[in-house]
């Protein structure tokens, strides 16, 4: 069991309650999972910015001031880059104008020891062990504006509990992905895109799926055509959500064990594993609101 | 040793003259335990109205008294689950396992049901207004299911009495390995399950039908169903099989 919290505002005017209205959601699915936490936010002024990549990195110490860690970085960038370090909660984020493939390149070797949980231009994600809402206050979650918004709470089951093995899995730039349920044959899938030349932070089931995912995107394929095929490839019990820098989209699998409810409005589109992580938004009553079918993607674009 | 007193924030209004004293139990104010706890602790005849359930888990469970229970707004997992005697209304949509192990009396839903509604049932009628998820009716032992829209996939997998009618269509694998429940399907099936075949709508099965589509407030024509069933062939023994044991 693991529960889901996610939150696309097509209302811009909604955008500075972003935080708060996750936070609300999130504390409502916690009993779902009390091990662990992620979040992932998109837009949220103070983290990114439009024209900079950021990476987010796990953990707050990296053995290294800020300061240090911007020095280390900006010396392999180009001049203008401006690079910048923040600590915010267990993350750290670094940022700079320039591509991310470069930033992941000067990040890596000025602290070849961490681990990029997050990267992109629009998105932050944040991370960690222990109860959810502690995750989330450490981290300022309930202050964060933004455009989209993911939480998910953990209750491990394929691999151990750690910061890594929490979620949200993001493999590629702006893209995240979460998963109530577990893959029976992540291990097989896993060794086919390590011979593609994939390769993966941990021996997490989940991130199996988010670097299928992204593997598929690279190739082409759109967002609801890379979960059809995750459905072909990958067997096991799921309820998904996955995120990009504009769009967001839900899939379980055919057998529908794992839950999940939905509230679309003309100002939101709220999913949660459970109804109570609804219950609190605005204009809820009014919402039209439909658990998703089985086997069936569904997609919603800013 | 427990001591009962009696819960806090619980309001009973004055008896209406041609009605029973109504109490009204705000979950905002008050727990799921304390609701519950004052219905196991109520008589036949009293009604209980929730407010702001929020979608909360386990409400109006366990009821073994003749009382209404009406929940105004959506209710969580396991609604009105081991139900006995009583009435319960929900005006909403209702989470996983509604109804689970009902024995008797009756469970309303205005809107959609979760998967797993009705499961196990006993005895006594459910009534799901809107559509209702997998899982509806599986292993069904008695309850009675009547569903205004849809039903999802694997639905009464392993029914072995009572009766199932959808007024919409059916998911895939309907009636796997069915037992003796009878199905009524006004729509489409996607699919039938193991040993689950469709059976001639005879006079007695018309008369059923009827029946309890008037016990569900409903007006659809009890002709335009069509009737699914046990073929038997799953669960009696056939020699032709010997080796396969």
């Amino acid at each position: 069991m693991c529960g889901i919290a996610a939150l696309q505002l097509r209302n811009p005017s909604l955008h500075p309650q972003m935080g708060s209205l996750l936070s609300s959601m999130l504390c409502q699915i916690v009993d779902r999972g009390p091990d662990s936490a992620g979040l992932a936010v998109y837009n949220t002024p103070g983290l990114v910015s439009d024209g900079t990549s950021t990476l987010s990195l796990l953990g707050k110490d990296q053995g290294m001031t800020t300061a240090a860690i911007t020095a280390g970085v900006a010396a392999m960038l180009p001049a203008g880059a401006a690079a910048a370090t923040k600590v915010v909660g267990d993350t750290t984020l670094v940022s700079a104008a320039v591509g991310t493939d470069l930033l992941v390149k000067a990040v890596s070797e000025t602290l070849p020891g961490a681990t990029i949980i997050g990267r992109g231009e629009h998105v932050a994600v944040m991370k960690s062990v222990g109860h959810p809402m502690d995750i989330a206050a450490e981290h300022g979650l309930e202050a964060m504006a933004g455009s989209q918004g993911l939480s998910h709470t953990r209750m491990a089951t394929e691999s151990a509990v750690t910061a890594g093995g929490s979620h949200p899995f993001s493999v590629a730039d702006d893209l995240c992905l979460v998963h109530n349920g577990s893959f029976s044959n992540h291990a097989t899938v896993r060794r086919d895109l390590k011979r593609e030349g994939v390769v993966f932070d941990s021996e997490n089931d989940t991130e199996v799926g988010a670097r299928y995912v992204a593997s598929r995107l690279k190739q082409g394929d759109t967002l609801e055509e890379a979960l059809v095929n995750l459905g072909k490839v990958l067997d096991g019990f799921y309820t998904l959500v996955v995120t990009t820098a504009d769009s967001m989209a839900v899939v379980r699998d055919p057998i529908a064990c794992k839950p999940a409810i939905i509230a679309e409005t003309d100002d939101y589109v709220a999913m949660a594993s459970e109804y109570r992580a609804l219950a609190g938004l605005p204009g809820i009553d009014n919402a039209r609101i439909f658990e998703p079918e089985p086997g069936k993607v569904y997609t919603w674009s800013l | 040793m427990v001591t009962l007193t009696a819960p806090e924030n619980i309001a009973t209004d004055v008896p209406a003259a041609d009605g029973p004293a109504t109490t009204t139990v705000d979950l905002d104010a008050s727990t799921v335990r304390e609701l519950n706890q004052g219905i196991h602790d109520a008589v036949d005849g009293q009604a209980w109205t929730v407010t702001n359930p929020g979608g909360k888990h386990s409400m109006a469970v366990g009821i073994t008294a003749d009382i209404k229970v009406t929940i105004e707004g959506h209710a969580g997992y396991y609604a009105a689950g081991m139900h006995q005697k009583g009435d319960v209304t929900i005006t909403g949509n209702a989470g996983v396992g509604l109804a689970e192990n009902i024995m008797s009396g009756r469970v309303h839903v205005k809107g959609d049901a979760s998967q797993s509604a009705a499961a196990t049932g006993h005895g006594g009628l459910v009534v799901i207004d809107g559509n209702a998820g997998a899982r509806c009716g599986i292993s069904m032992k008695g309850v009675d299911i009547v569903v205004g829209g849809n039903i999802g996939h694997m639905s009464a997998f392993m029914a072995q009495a009572g009766r199932l009618v959808v007024c919409g269509d059916a998911g895939d694998a309907l009636g796997d390995s069915i037992y003796e429940a009878r199905i009524y399907v006004k729509g489409t099936v996607a699919s039938l399950g193991a040993d689950c075949v469709e059976k001639p709508l005879q006079a007695e099965h018309l008369a059923e039908l009827t029946e309890l589509l008037a016990a569900a407030g409903r007006t659809d024509n009890p002709a335009d169903f069509k009737r699914y069933g046990s073929a038997r062939n799953l669960y009696h023994f056939h020699v032709d099989n010997s080796t396969s044991y």
